[in-house]
């Protein structure tokens, strides 16, 4: 029961890391791309985690598998929030139905001032 | 069970780097390629965790850990370049 619980965690992992590279070819913008890339592959390594520590529940990898998430975790969240901002800043195309609803000049494309009318 | 899963697994996180490869090389901009080489780094530590979960061997953990350290660092060394850059 055990071995088929571990299994499936296996599979769902190793499906949502295969979206995460679908999503990451697929979408049509940087900021979109680097959403699917971070949360997909997070959630993947999560469910590989889980079910490693169930085919295995000793000491030495629960441990490494506590820390490898918690390091993933975190550094996952700041590599996306920094590339991210990289990419705002370095002035990079938009998707064409990305709007900002904020008052006064469009501030995601500076260069024109009627892209907030989609 | 067993061997079969974790190869459809390590199946299906070979065909998602080959993805990402394909990101990394048509990419039209450079944070483009950052992220297809960050998600390359995350599927390397994956298809660790798989093959420790198949072979049994701690080690493999230790050697996911440094890897993930290291494209932690190489990411945001790349995107500190590139706020510079502009």
């Amino acid at each position: 029961m055990l071995e088929l619980i571990s299994g499936s965690l296996t599979l769902a992992g190793a499906l949502l890391a295969l979206l995460a590279g679908v999503g990451v070819l697929r979408m049509p913008d940087v900021l979109t791309r680097m959403q699917a890339s971070t949360k997909a592959s997070t959630l993947g390594l999560g469910c590989l985690l889980v079910g490693l520590v169930l085919r295995h529940p000793d000491l030495p990898f629960v441990t490494r598998a506590l820390s490898i998430g918690a390091f993933m975790m975190l550094t996952t969240a700041v590599s996306a929030h920094v590339i991210a901002r990289a990419a705002t800043l370095s002035g990079a195309p938009l998707w064409k139905g990305t709007t900002d609803e904020r008052p006064g000049p469009c501030r995601l494309r500076p260069r024109t001032t009627t892209c907030c009318t989609w | 069970m067993g061997s079969s899963v974790h190869d459809i697994a390590l199946a299906m996180l070979a065909l998602g780097a080959i993805l990402a490869f394909g990101r990394l090389v048509r990419g039209p901009t450079l944070p483009d390629r950052v992220i297809a080489i960050d998600l390359i780094g995350v599927l390397i530590v994956c298809t660790l965790v798989v093959v420790a979960s198949d072979a049994g061997g701690a080690l493999f953990l230790d050697v996911a850990i440094f890897i993930a350290l290291i494209s932690f660092v190489g990411t945001v060394a790349y995107a500190h370049y590139l706020e510079r850059e502009r």
